[in-house]
């Protein structure tokens, strides 16, 4: 009678084992998803929501500041930098806390804004002003104070360190900013209202979305000059909706993606061709883009449908829309 | 060998319905072409007007004709109903159902196994609709396919039991127009197959509590969840109980001594 019940007992023992060993190895094999965190800045709530988008589930929402807009994240994933445009502004948060740890001075109404590679270097558009502010943030301090066109809003920095971009929307140019000196040395006439910039990781091209022309424009970093223009189109939406705004390009250099704003589509533009090779309807007013850390994924802010959708890159389907508050505006990622 | 006499006569009924329908090529094409000119032309050209806030089952914003796609599914099996219920009555005027009805088998039986037939053939139908969609860009999950064969069978032996229902009223094939104008027109556009509910309900609240107990939108709704491999418990029960309903209430109406059958003069 002992005997069996030690056999019974070894059996199962056995049996937990081996399904023990069985999970370990699931886990192995599947553990390469990792877990990735996304901030949204909404400028209406004048709040930030933190959002799981592998559950594809709204986690949070902290207050920021007045009308939250630009958003980055450093290279050490630690620190995000916020826009508060009505505080005149940009805020230190910790990526992990949520607290704020500081401040930066950002001139008037900042809205949009660019990190240096290195990750020490603030550049933000002063809309009104028409100026750029230089910022070096460990000492908190504006360097200097760029005068470009009017009304500067797209800017950006190459991978290389060598070009800060700031397209001004009235003056319609791209003006090419010498990161070294933080003087213009060139400016490029390019298509009405250009809305946002965005190098390739070789940084040996610029791309330029014109939201009143419904077009792309691809710079060649040596040059300075156009090199290829194309306009979008949307099966069963008129002309005058189709506004590109935000614009990325994959490191690979395979495909580029741009949001079109009102046309409620993202173009994904093949970076070799130069060909639009399909849309996808997502959320209302789609205006700003980013990348998944190992960049599978794409997500947009859909400022009037107060969401945000998620995008899978390999299969080219917008997987999920999730509402995240009012006025979803800039968007970032931390792994 | 009672079971095998059921077998044989279920069989010959399925046999003869999917030969009658492969032979008949026209029937078909225009079994396929209903929707196609829905999707292609109709879809298209509200694509743009119709803005489609995200529910249930859909996670995302979707074109109008991703909308319109199980309906569509529901428009082919409504249609593939109403016409097993128009071969009732010809073959009622042929004399071939006296042949069916003297089968020493149960009513219920032989009427179940017509029932079976019809959706047999409406499978069919609906899968080629879906292969021609899938190649417009209408794509569902791998499972939406699979999941969705029992939701159409439901679905099509509800429609087809409320079509031998209305068989069971009908004297003569010119009659049958009728069935067009009082029962597959409203049922198609009061439902879910066009419009969503909430958009329905801007406009009119009264159409849309219609359009909500239309069983045909219940069975529109089986389907459409059912293509995004999820199950609608409430679309189901709803379906199922329409389907018991009808199905008793045809073969009520083919008995020859109680139902229908005895003001038209027997089978």
């Amino acid at each position: 009678m002992l005997l069996k019940k030690k056999n019974v007992d070894n059996l199962q023992a056995d049996s937990i084992l081996r399904k023990l060993s069985g999970l370990l190895l699931t886990l192995a094999l599947t553990g390469t998803v990792q877990a990735e965190t996304v901030f949204v800045t909404l400028e209406k709530d004048n709040a930030l929501a933190i959002v799981d988008p592998l559950a594809g589930k709204l986690l949070k929402t902290v207050a920021v500041g007045q009308r939250p807009r630009g958003i980055a994240i450093s290279p050490d994933n630690k620190l995000l930098y916020v826009a508060t445009s009505d505080e005149n502004t940009i805020k230190i948060i910790n990526a992990e806390t949520l607290k704020e740890v500081g401040k930066l001075p950002s001139g008037e109404d900042p809205e949009t804004f660019a990190l240096n590679p290195k990750g020490d270097i603030l550049y933000v558009s002063n809309e009104d002003d028409s100026l750029v502010t230089v910022i070096d943030i460990a000492k908190k301090k504006i360097i200097k104070q760029i005068k470009v066109g009017v009304e500067p809003e797209g800017i950006t920095v190459s991978p290389d360190n060598n070009w800060l971009i700031s397209a001004s929307e009235t003056t319609n140019m791209v003006h090419w900013i010498d990161t070294k000196t933080n003087t213009i040395i060139e400016n490029t006439l390019v298509d009405p209202r250009p809305r946002a910039a965005s190098f390739t990781a070789d940084s040996q091209q610029l791309w330029v979305t014109s939201e009143m022309a419904g077009s792309l424009m691809i710079l060649d970093t040596k040059t300075k000059q156009i090199i290829k223009t194309l306009k979008f189109e949307v099966q069963g939406v008129t002309a005058d909706k189709i506004q590109p705004v935000g614009v990325v390009i994959d490191k690979a250099g395979n495909k580029g993606y741009v949001a079109l704003g009102p046309a409620n589509r993202v173009a994904i533009v093949n970076a070799k061709t130069f060909a639009v090779e399909k849309v996808l309807l997502v959320g209302q007013r789609v205006w700003n883009l980013a990348f998944s850390p190992d960049q599978k994924r794409l997500y947009t802010t859909n400022g009037t449908s107060n969401d945000i959708s998620i995008i899978d890159l390999e299969s080219q389907t917008v997987t999920q829309s999730l509402g995240v508050g009012n006025y979803p505006w800039g968007v970032t990622v931390k792994p | 060998m009672i079971m095998l006499h059921y077998w044989r006569a279920m069989w010959g009924i399925i046999n003869r319905e999917l030969w009658r329908f492969i032979t008949q090529r026209e029937r078909f094409i225009s079994a396929l072409i209903r929707p196609l000119v829905w999707l292609f032309v109709f879809a298209a050209g509200f694509r743009a007007s119709l803005g489609l806030a995200i529910t249930p089952p859909y996670e995302t914003y979707i074109l109008y004709e991703v909308y319109i796609t199980p309906g569509l599914i529901g428009m082919i099996q409504l249609f593939n109903g109403m016409q097993s219920s128009l071969s009732m009555v010809y073959d009622r005027e042929m004399g071939s159902m006296r042949i069916l009805m003297v089968c020493p088998l149960p009513r219920w039986f032989l009427l179940l196994s017509k029932l079976l037939a019809g959706t047999g053939v409406s499978l069919l139908q609906v899968y080629v609709f879906l292969a021609i969609a899938w190649f417009y860009d209408i794509h569902a999950p791998w499972q939406g396919y699979l999941g969705i064969l029992p939701a159409l069978i439901l679905s099509g032996l509800m429609l087809g039991a409320l079509g031998l229902l209305l068989s069971s009223f009908i004297k003569q094939l010119e009659n049958f127009a009728g069935v067009m104008n009082f029962v597959i027109f409203p049922m198609f556009f009061m439902s879910t197959a066009l419009y969503p509910l909430w958009k329905m309900k801007e406009s009119s609240p009264l159409l849309s509590l219609l359009a909500h107990y239309n069983p045909f939108s219940q069975a529109v709704e089986l389907i459409r969840f059912a293509l995004y491999g999820q199950f609608n418990q409430s679309a189901f029960i709803y379906t199922l109980a329409a389907f018991l309903i009808f199905m008793a209430a045809a073969i009520i109406g083919y008995n020859p001594s109680k139902g229908m059958m005895v003001k038209k003069g027997g089978a």
